[in-house]
């Protein structure tokens, strides 16, 4: 299968490629950081035989979405959507809200409308979107973020709607706390931080299993299931 | 966070931190006093202090070159990891420990020697060059002619000389995936050394010794890469103890274990067995020190020079039978020529590794074992000290000055430290 991965340089699309390098399935990994990239793709090659190649995407450059899928040496069987950003400070300028907005959901939206028509006329293709439980319900300590995974997960619902009847198959991914570089500069209680390396074999497991939803580790469905549910009066007074 | 060495003992709170952009790396540690940690083996306090660096991100490899066999990888790149990538294509690690589960840079820090020294040497015999980032955040290269003695510095040096980045390692071909191994029995101490010596020449050779009783009886066991055997790699099954299980290990279960063990093996018994198993035997139980119980335990490990060895073994040995403290697991090995770097354990004679369970009378009990090997010239391996005094460690490695001018000299000195450099005097 043809692998292609957006955002590969993140902790959880680097160990994600490390499970499908590890069947041996041709990969393309991108991002911005071509330097590291390049060192993934040998690290890669190198302990699984593979021949992964690395090149230059950024989700944010929208113009260049059609480019670069067009660029392709061939087109993919599976995308994943693993890049996303994120600050953890409530009063950020405009500026930088926009950025995890367009990080998180435009570029996103951007990319995989790009993706789905093309899989939607070759009636083939899985698209898996790492989306995130944080946009179950609104907090105050990452609501930008929040709700951009909000729209994300929306997004990813609409799609597999619209995609169901074209034979393919759209995973929503929503991970709970993750100890990657993205989550380096937060106080999280070591329970409840799982690793890249779990989250990918949950992923991958989900793939395989053409599942639509998966909460990473299982028990956060129950977790935001109770969050969700709170009344409002008792959720906006809860200091989380 | 709370964090020990693989002993757990002893325990201190520290902030780490990780990065892979070797700027982020230099940044850190020209603003912070620190030590480099890798997994996290040593077993008392190398790669402990307040504030650690922990490789964990840089854990790639970079090149191979099939030709020669060098590999050039990152620093937290771990054994397991060249094992599992290297061994399906016939390439293998020339020294390597008793765990899969050590990083490159902890290797080389530790310059860690396997069941070959007799033969080959260090780990770092297998190093050709290695990158090194200096507490003024500069990033140089070390090798046998270029910044030669801040090479010897580092290997053995427990991070005390800056943070490994990465570096150039020479695999060994191998020609199969296991190894020919060669059991015998033994009766006592004397007779194990005498095999040891008449066996010399073979490959590997390591001896487990009863200590648990007056006849120290032993299993020396040889190895020698097999051929026509393939290369295949098999998963083999890992158990998991689920937390610190109390009073485990105590002389009662290590009594018992001991005798099981020696009517376990055959003498003279040959066996055809995968490498893994050969090599990394322990690490089939990923956690296995938490055995111990949540105190932890100390291993002891010194070497005697062959003239002293078999008299300081058996005064040693005298001193446990004497003791209520009993080793759950005894090693000797056989050591070859020391090396040319200031910090590096092995010299020639034996080297034996002891497992005690931690207790407070322990601590002035290995004190008294430190007499012995003192009084015979030997040493201890700092990748496992946890409580030598400063004393002993000056008046036991000679080259002890040459290292300190040189941390003097890259201002190291006072920027990277660890609990046991504080231990032993080296951070002044």
């Amino acid at each position: 299968m043809n692998i292609l991965i957006l955002g590969a340089n993140a902790d959880i699309g680097y160990a994600l490629a490390k499970c499908f390098a590890q069947d041996k399935h041709t990969m393309v990994l991108a991002s911005r950081d071509m330097q590291l990239l390049e060192k993934h793709a040998a690290d890669l090659n190198l302990r699984y035989g593979t021949t992964v190649k690395a090149i230059y995407f950024d989700a944010l450059d929208f113009k260049s979405h059609a480019q670069f899928y067009n660029s392709l040496d061939y087109k993919p069987d599976i995308v994943v959507a693993a890049f996303g950003y994120t600050e953890n400070d409530a009063d950020r300028s405009f500026e930088e809200q926009r950025k995890i907005i367009d990080s998180n959901f435009t570029g996103a939206v951007s990319i995989l409308n790009i993706v789905a028509n093309d899989f939607e006329a070759r009636q083939q293709g899985c698209i898996v979107g790492i989306s995130s439980v944080a946009g179950c319900r609104g907090r105050k300590s990452n609501g930008i973020y929040g709700s951009a995974k909000a729209a994300f997960t929306h997004y990813l619902s609409a799609l597999r709607q619209r995609l169901s009847s074209s034979n393919v198959y759209v995973l929503t991914v929503l991970p709970g706390f993750v100890a990657t570089k993205m989550t380096a500069s937060m106080q999280i209680p070591a329970a409840l931080n799982s690793t890249p390396k779990r989250v990918a074999a949950d992923i991958y497991r989900g793939i395989q299993r053409k599942r639509n939803i998966i909460y990473t580790p299982w028990y956060w469905r129950w977790v935001m299931m109770i969050i969700t549910h709170l009344p409002e009066n008792v959720f906006k007074k809860i200091q989380i | 966070m709370l964090i020990s060495g693989w002993g757990r003992y002893p325990k201190i709170k520290a902030d780490i931190y990780s990065s892979e952009k070797h700027e982020k790396i230099a940044d850190y540690l020209r603003n912070n006093h620190c030590i480099a940690r890798g997994l996290g083996r040593s077993y008392g306090d190398s790669a402990l202090y307040s504030k650690i660096f922990s490789s964990k991100r840089l854990n790639c490899l970079l090149a191979f070159n099939a030709e020669t066999g060098i590999l050039h990888c990152e620093s937290g790149i771990t054994l397991y990891d060249i094992v599992h990538s290297f061994v399906p294509r016939g390439w293998f690690l020339g020294v390597t420990p008793g765990t899969q589960w050590v990083t490159i840079g902890g290797a080389i820090a530790s310059d860690v020697h396997g069941k070959n020294h007799h033969r080959v040497g260090c780990f770092s015999e297998f190093v050709h060059s290695l990158q090194l980032v200096l507490p003024n955040g500069e990033i140089i290269n070390c090798n046998r002619e270029q910044n030669s003695e801040l090479f010897h510095a580092t290997c053995g040096g427990m991070g005390l000389t800056g943070i490994i980045l990465s570096a150039q390692i020479q695999l060994i071909p191998i020609q199969s995936a296991y190894i020919e191994q060669t059991t015998y029995k033994t009766n006592s101490l004397e007779e194990t050394i005498e095999l040891f010596e008449k066996y010399s020449n073979v490959s590997y050779s390591v001896a487990w010794l009863d200590c648990t009783q007056t006849e120290n009886r032993g299993v020396l066991i040889l190895g020698e890469h097999a051929q026509n055997q393939p290369y295949d790699f098999l998963k083999t099954k890992t158990y998991s103890i689920p937390f610190a299980i109390p009073a485990m290990l105590n002389r009662y279960t290590a009594t018992w274990f001991n005798k099981f063990y020696y009517q376990m093996h055959r003498n003279e018994a040959k066996q055809t067995i995968y490498l893994i198993d050969y090599f990394y035997p322990l690490d089939r139980i990923s956690n296995w020190n938490l055995l111990y119980g949540k105190n932890g335990f100390l291993q002891y490990q010194c070497v005697i020079p062959e003239s002293n060895a078999k008299n300081a073994l058996q005064k040693i040995m005298h001193k446990i039978n004497s003791s209520s403290h009993k080793p759950f697991l005894a090693v000797l090995k056989l050591l070859g020529t020391e090396n040319a770097n200031y910090l590096s354990f092995p010299l020639k004679g034996y080297t034996l590794a002891l497992d005690f369970k931690y207790s407070q009378e322990l601590l002035p009990f290995l004190n008294e074992l430190d007499h012995i090997v003192q009084e015979h010239g030997g040493r201890i391996y700092l990748t496992k000290d946890a409580c030598m005094s400063q004393s002993f460690f000056e008046a036991s490695y000679a080259k002890l000055e040459t290292f300190k001018a040189l941390r003097e000299k890259i201002a190291a000195t006072a920027h990277i430290n660890s609990l046991q450099s504080q231990r032993l005097g080296l951070d002044r």
